[in-house]
């Protein structure tokens, strides 16, 4: 338990680093989620970073907060992806252009 | 001489870790196939718990395997195989002219500067321990259920009525109503 904090703080920018890259490429509704999924992954292991380096557990708390919205967020959104391939019969987020001005 | 001046085993642990995380996240945005790309994504979420139990937040890698490798990715396989998305996406061209170098160049430079500032900054400048230590092993949990139930006692009553709302709404959305079936009939 004795590696220093940068090792894994680099390991959590680089993973947000991907995840918000696929995130501006991919034009996959699915993909994009599971990118989103990658960045909060990112953020998670911040916090826990944090939450080591100054022996408080409310980091590791929000931890568990950000967990549990993102459990909502993935049901929501899939929700809308469903319904959206209902109408479209596809899910690339290029066809959905009616407010563009 | 990194392994001189840290345990072994530790050091071990993290490459481990690093490089489930890195390959997996790789994985997802770049493999053609929406199901590979789940199937990427657990690998992705198993590094973090390793990550999470090398940091002391046992709590929290035995909830990221369950929830997330568990529950989070089955629902997009699942989705996935509904709507039978599974063929493969054509990677190759590029909506936007540029895109991904700009894309590209954007992120290198966002987690350059991040990693410059940390490298660069004193971390130690706030208060220690507002909420307390939090542990290894058993206490660990004890701990956060602890923290949880009186620190966050009204934030984690208020996650039971977002996941209420969450699940209410997946099932409105999801719902196929009367009028778009009339439509489609």
């Amino acid at each position: 338990m004795s590696l220093p904090i940068g090792w894994y703080l680099t390991l959590a920018a680089v993973l947000f680093g991907i995840g918000a890259f696929g995130l501006l490429t991919r034009r996959s509704a699915l993909i994009m989620f599971m990118c989103i999924e990658l960045m909060l992954n990112a953020v998670n292991l911040t916090f826990v970073t944090f939450s080591r380096s100054f022996s408080d557990i409310g980091g590791q708390a929000a931890v568990f907060f950000v967990m549990v919205v993102a459990a909502a967020e993935v049901t929501v959104g899939l929700g809308i992806v469903v319904s959206v391939f209902r109408r479209r019969q596809s899910t690339s987020v290029d066809e959905l252009s009616e407010l563009k001005g | 001489m990194i392994a001189s001046s840290f345990a072994i085993p530790d050091v071990v642990t993290f490459v481990v870790a690093a490089a489930l995380v890195i390959f997996g996240a790789i994985g997802v945005i770049t493999v053609k196939n929406p199901v590979h790309s789940a199937i990427s994504l657990i690998g992705t979420l198993i590094g973090v718990a390793i990550a999470f139990i090398e940091q002391d937040a046992q709590f929290l890698a035995a909830v990221q395997v369950i929830v997330y490798a568990g529950a989070i990715v089955v629902l997009f396989l699942f989705v996935i195989m509904f709507l039978g998305v599974d063929r493969k996406e054509d990677v190759s061209i590029e909506p936007l002219v540029h895109q991904r170098s700009w894309a590209a160049a954007t992120v290198a430079l966002t987690v350059a500067s991040v990693i410059a500032l940390m490298a660069k900054s004193h971390w130690a400048t706030g208060a220690h321990r507002v909420t307390g230590n939090p542990g290894s092993g058993n206490t660990n949990v004890a701990h956060i259920g602890r923290t949880i139930f009186t620190t966050y006692l009204y934030a984690f009553e208020i996650t039971a009525g977002l996941l209420i709302i969450a699940v209410v709404g997946a099932v409105v959305l999801a719902r196929r109503s009367n009028q778009i079936a009339e439509e489609n009939a």
